[in-house]
């Protein structure tokens, strides 16, 4: 079992990396797009799985990161330098903003972060000789590194992929260090892990932050893939699909927002023959998957998986006495 | 002078309606813990239903009113509480709040979808009269929809302290477990509470569709609005979400004639931040236990 692992994340990476090949321009460009969901829904997994809070601003960091990396690379900046500055002020912000929202009852971080997002959105939409208002901002340019430039779009997929499982990789570093394990205590029993000296506040602050910061990198990822960017692309209609990507997938488990993405990404594609009516089913779908699943899709799978799977068991003549 | 009356007038007209809505919201929040992201729809929803008893059935308006607070009552209340609520309930909020955030998304594309996508025009339940009172014109509607919004408010409140029912679906919201150990069955009391939620939408539905016009999307804002007004006021006291509601609605009026119309919908978002950074019960509220 634990041999099987490393063998199917590396036939995923291939499968990953087979996947455009021979495609159209379409179909790699939604694929490199859910990778940027995914990196975003990853953030917000943090937040919401492993520390428990609400945010509902995941699209408004998006949009910080898309509007920063766009401004500076059209003014001749190169992106690695705009990616460093996008994910820095998604984390800064993120402090600024939970910081007070943390202070007081749980769900307030949510309200907190709702009204940001919105003003926010007004921001960006008003404040024309900076943002260009709802026109946007076009033309901006996808880095090329030593010489090697990603502006076909199956290049810019290799890229991304590559930003994808350099940020999974952070992601899992974050969630086994001793720190990252702190965040699992603190969702499965605070009082417990208050009382053996975590600090609650600042560890919840600090996922949020962090959360922030992925949602910042793949604003920085987005800007230069649709190459269009403007203010109602991160409004909080897209927070709240975030916040379903990673609810679907199954929040708390670390391939949750990947699988969340694919469905809240492609769903709508391959439910396109429907027309009208795709968002309506689309709805209906996801209500019945929290009516009869809570824990989304991975926790639907395992449930299934357990019915089926023999497992060891003591004694089942004894269950009752085990328990009691 | 008299423009100041005339926009706080206005202000007060429109803050009762999102006072409706936010009222149904802090209900529903006490009585089962669910956070309603589909609030300005089921605002928006009863429109539609009298549109359609007018124009489908041929009805004249008041029975229409009367079929669509029946549909919203069966379909808002009992549906709603039965199919998402109940089985949700035992998971905690999250799964709940995504369930009513894709509620309000199948609402609102079901109306754009079997209605239609334009903006509707609804009957005026007032007449359309303007009067003069000291220089300012106020116009005899929005009279008529603060003095019903209240009235509706008023008889709630009455209900809620006054009568067995009410008191046992206050006892209900604050201790269940007790509650219910006290012959309280509670949950019929949260049905009721449903219930109440449907009907107060209707009535903001009907006040607020002649100005808007009734418009698949007018959910967005609405819903906003009353989540808002709720927060502001204080999650846990209907006087909360009331004064809430009136505030926005006059704030709302102000900022856009005093401030920037660019940024009028950024006032009641500054409002919120500033009330939890500082009063994080709200102004009215009463602060609850942490949950740690």
């Amino acid at each position: 079992m634990i041999r099987l692992k490393p063998f199917l994340l590396l036939l995923g990476i291939a499968a990953l990396v087979a996947a455009p090949i021979g495609q159209g321009n379409y179909i790699v460009y939604t694929l490199a797009s859910w990778l940027i969901f995914s990196i975003t829904a990853m953030g917000l997994n943090l937040t919401l799985g492993y520390a428990g809070q609400v945010s509902l601003a995941q699209a408004a960091f998006m949009g910080i990161g898309a509007y920063i990396t766009a401004l500076m690379t059209l003014n001749g900046i190169h992106w690695g330098l705009a990616v460093i500055v996008s994910i820095a002020a998604s984390f800064a912000v993120g402090l600024l903003l939970g910081y007070p929202a943390l202070r007081v009852q749980h769900h307030f971080l949510a309200f907190v972060t709702l009204a940001f997002n919105t003003l926010l959105f007004l921001v960006l939409r008003n404040e024309e000789e900076i943002t260009g208002g709802s026109f946007g901002l076009v033309g901006m340019p996808r880095p090329s590194f030593f010489g090697i430039t990603t502006d076909s779009n199956i290049a810019f997929y290799y890229f991304t992929l590559v930003c994808f499982i350099v940020s999974a990789g952070a992601m899992w570093w974050i969630l086994r260090s001793p720190w990252g394990r702190a965040f699992r205590a603190l969702r499965e029993n605070p009082i417990r892990a208050e009382s053996l000296g975590l600090k609650v506040r600042r560890q919840t602050l600090l996922a949020f932050a962090i959360g922030s910061a992925f949602g910042g990198l793949a604003g920085a990822l987005q800007a230069p893939l649709v190459q269009f960017i403007e203010p109602s692309s991160f409004a909080l209609i897209h927070s709240l699909k975030i916040l379903l990507m990673v609810v679907v997938g199954g929040s708390g488990f670390f391939f949750g927002p990947m699988l969340g993405a694919a469905v809240v990404i492609l769903l709508p594609e391959l439910l396109r023959f429907t027309e009208g009516y795709y968002l309506i089913i689309y709805s209906t779908l996801v209500i019945v998957l929290m009516v009869f699943s809570p824990t989304g899709l991975i926790g639907a799978g395992k449930k299934l998986a357990e019915r089926f799977r023999p497992k060891h068991e003591a004694r089942r003549d004894l269950k009752q006495g085990v328990q009691l | 002078m008299a423009e100041f009356i005339q926009i706080i007038v206005s202000g007060l007209a429109a803050g009762s309606i999102y006072a409706l809505a936010a009222v149904g919201f802090t209900l529903l929040w006490q009585a089962s813990q669910t956070i309603n992201f589909a609030q300005g729809e089921f605002v928006m929803l009863p429109a539609f239903f009298v549109l359609v008893g007018m124009t489908v059935f041929g009805l004249p308006l008041w029975p229409s009113v009367a079929l669509a607070l029946a549909l919203s009552l069966l379909i808002l209340g009992v549906a709603f509480k039965r199919l998402i609520v109940e089985p949700m309930l035992p998971h905690g909020t999250l799964p709940l709040v995504i369930a009513t955030i894709s509620l309000g998304l199948l609402m609102k594309e079901s109306v754009k979808e079997f209605y239609g996508a334009t903006a509707q025009p609804f009957p005026a339940i007032f007449p359309q009269t303007v009067y003069e009172i000291a220089g300012a014109s106020v116009s005899m509607q929005d009279i008529g929809n603060l003095v019903v919004s209240m009235l509706a408010i008023g008889s709630l409140q009455l209900f809620l302290n006054r009568t067995r029912t009410g008191r046992c679906m206050q006892a209900s919201a604050q201790n269940p477990a007790v509650a219910e150990i006290l012959g309280v069955n509670v949950k019929r009391m949260v049905l009721y509470t449903f219930l109440i939620n449907a009907g107060l939408a209707t009535v903001a539905s009907v006040l607020i569709s002649p100005i808007y016009l009734a418009k698949f999307s007018n959910g967005e804002t609405l819903g906003l609005v009353a989540f808002i007004a709720a927060i502001v006021g204080g999650f846990n006291q209907i006087r909360g979400a009331l004064v809430g509601g009136l505030l926005i609605g006059v704030i709302d009026n102000l900022s856009a004639v005093y401030i920037s119309a660019q940024y009028r919908s950024a006032m009641p978002l500054l409002l919120l931040i500033a009330i939890i950074l500082l009063r994080p019960q709200g102004l009215l509220g009463t602060s609850e236990g942490r949950t740690v």
